[in-house]
């Protein structure tokens, strides 16, 4: 649990639509500054499409969005706000393949934060450091393993020193052998005190840094926890079930 | 068990190596193959001998007359005599210096930026250049102040056909751009303007649009006014152009995946810097290819200025045959012409082959 209890996301009554299809049923969500809250349930539950609701990628019918005190409408400005702290790690990377990992990680500092480009350079170089990567700065995203790409895609998003993360299962498009070097910097940045929202499948690094989780069904939250409670003594039947399927793997 | 001892390399089997294993793979692979290796040897047997009397040995380059020069194979002596007019049109011979200096002035001004190592300072350099350009190049060419006036129906030739194809490929890629994001765009009503242009122009022929801008177009101008015959149709070829460039960048655009409009999204691009920074640079990047094929055929199809009564380096061949001394030497005419055109456009290709290269981050360099 987080030591101050400041409210940087409030999601209120949070409904979304696709053509007739309900994929969002009423969320309520709370979450604390340097809280780590991790969502999980089958495919096709809504946990994708809330966190990227967060940062409007998505855009929803009702309810409401506050981070960090700015409520999310249809508002460019609002939106870009938002945008400018809150970083999201996406499951296929999604790095920028004609630029360069240092441009790459630059790119955000210097359009969008006005950083000087020395500036960005300098501390876009220590984050590659911090990822264990540094000598790869040169190269172009496709020169680099998946594990790679996704710490370089950690790099970009810590670069301007986001208050919030959103990682959208960061280690699903991953080769099993690569998915430990992608935790092990969530792990390091979860116990800096960094906010972090993650969708992920990964109960092993849940269970160590998480400090509520989320269980989704059917664009609904069926239950949330403290994460010891959540895997001892889940109380819904399709949380049991879920944790059975994956837990059992 | 049993242990075996180290053999020595042999030579691969003579059929695997050298000249034998080349022809036997590409040229007599198969009873059939060689059948067509065989047909095609018997006729390069039939064309080329001749082509080469025609072309080179029997052909004639001295200084004759018509009468003089041979009928049986090339009298290259007329290419020699009219080479002016082929390059220059009639722009008078004491100015041919200023189409000299404009040509010129693109080597320089494509060289100067790279003296420059600051990026911020060379980009500058190269849109101010990039705008000044066509200004200095224009008042070379027209004259005005202090240079005497030349004007546009004296252009032709070569320069003529050069002019032609560089404003039209130079004007038509911004606006093409602009067209294929309006195309794309969540705005209903740019979107169907952008639909309605693109869907219009390709529906009709180039030579359509050049007799519209030639014709049809001065019926709408007030009595007096009167637009240059070279600029109608530099405009009609702009626009004509803009719509295919902006096809072919359409089809970069949708290659460009979902992700990428998401992470620049994310990061709080505004659409302005995510089109430019982000989205553009790969789409235009995709359609090099496809952009340099647009601007070949482009070249190619401004030799149809010549039925709007301008004079490009294919309308000097009727033009310069038409002289009573030179007169039936059109077959040296034209493939002159097609040899000066095949060399420029396989530069095209050829560079565009290059930047493809240079600008290639992905791994699969060797596909090139």
């Amino acid at each position: 649990m987080s030591s101050n209890d400041k409210q940087i996301i409030q999601i209120n009554n949070l409904n979304k639509w696709y053509g007739d299809f309900h994929a969002l049923n009423n969320i309520n969500l709370t979450v604390n500054e340097g809280e780590i809250v991790v969502i999980c349930g089958p495919s096709g539950s809504g946990k994708s499409t809330l966190i990227r609701c967060i940062n409007y990628l998505e855009k929803f019918q009702e309810g409401e969005i506050i981070v960090d005190g700015t409520s999310i409408a249809d508002d460019v400005k609002k939106i870009r706000q938002v945008r400018s702290e809150v970083s999201m790690v996406f499951q296929h990377f999604n790095l920028f393949p004609h630029l360069t990992i240092l441009d790459n990680l630059t790119l955000a500092p210097i359009w969008v934060h006005q950083n000087k480009k020395e500036d960005a350079t300098e501390r876009a170089l220590a984050l590659l450091d911090r990822v264990g990567i540094k000598d790869q700065a040169e190269k172009y995203p496709n020169q680099l393993s998946g594990g790679q790409q996704q710490r370089v895609a950690i790099a970009r998003s810590l670069c301007t020193s986001p208050k919030i993360m959103l990682f959208d299962e960061p280690t699903s498009a991953l080769d099993p052998e690569m998915i430990s070097e992608v935790l092990d910097v969530m792990v390091e940045l979860a116990k800096e005190g960094m906010t972090m929202v993650c969708v992920t499948h990964e109960m092993g690094f849940a269970k160590k840094v998480a400090d509520s989780m989320i269980f989704m069904d059917e664009g609904q939250i069926i239950e949330t926890n403290k994460p010891d409670e959540f895997f001892k003594n889940p109380e819904s039947d399709r949380l049991k079930l879920f944790l059975n399927q994956i837990l059992d793997k | 068990m049993a242990t075996y001892e180290l053999k020595n390399k042999k030579s691969p089997p003579i059929s695997e190596i050298g000249v034998i294993k080349w022809l036997h793979e590409n040229l007599f692979s198969s009873l059939f193959n060689s059948i067509l290796t065989l047909f095609a040897l018997y006729l390069l047997y039939l064309i080329i001998p001749p082509l080469a009397d025609w072309l080179y040995f029997g052909a004639e380059f001295g200084n004759v007359t018509n009468d003089q020069c041979t009928r049986e194979a090339a009298c290259w002596t007329y290419i020699g005599k009219k080479l002016n007019l082929y390059i220059y049109g009639f722009y008078p011979e004491e100015h041919y210096w200023r189409i000299h200096l404009t040509f010129a002035l693109v080597a320089v001004f494509s060289f100067i930026p790279r003296l420059f190592k600051n990026n911020a300072h060379r980009f500058k350099l190269i849109a101010f250049l990039f705008i000044s350009y066509p200004i200095l190049a224009f008042y070379l060419l027209y004259g005005g102040i202090g240079l005497e006036v030349v004007e546009t129906h004296k252009w032709g030739g070569l320069t003529l056909t050069i002019i032609i194809a560089a404003v039209g490929i130079v004007a038509s890629f911004p606006i093409g751009i602009l067209m294929a994001l309006g195309r794309q765009s969540k705005m209903k009503v740019i979107r169907f303007f952008s639909v309605l242009y693109i869907e219009f122009i390709r529906g009709v022929p180039l030579i359509t649009i050049l007799f519209m801008a030639s014709v049809v177009l001065p019926l709408f101008f007030s009595e007096g006014i009167d637009v240059d015959k070279l600029l109608r149709a530099l405009i009609g070829i702009t626009l004509f152009q803009a719509a295919y460039i902006a096809e072919v960048i359409r089809g970069g655009l949708q290659a460009i995946p979902r992700g990428q409009y998401e992470a620049a999204d994310a990061m709080g691009l505004s659409f302005f810097q995510k089109t430019s920074l982000i989205i553009l640079p790969q789409a235009l990047k995709i359609s090099i290819p496809n952009i340099v094929g647009s601007f070949i055929s482009l070249f190619k199809d401004t030799t149809l200025v010549l039925i709007i009564g301008l004079f490009d380096m294919l309308a000097i061949v009727g033009l310069s045959t038409s002289d009573v001394n030179w007169l039936g030497r059109e077959t040296e005419g034209y493939v002159f012409v097609a040899f000066v055109l095949w060399i420029i456009l396989y530069s095209m290709s050829k560079y565009s082959k290059n930047i493809e290269k240079r600008y290639n981050t992905e791994l699969d360099k060797e596909k090139l």
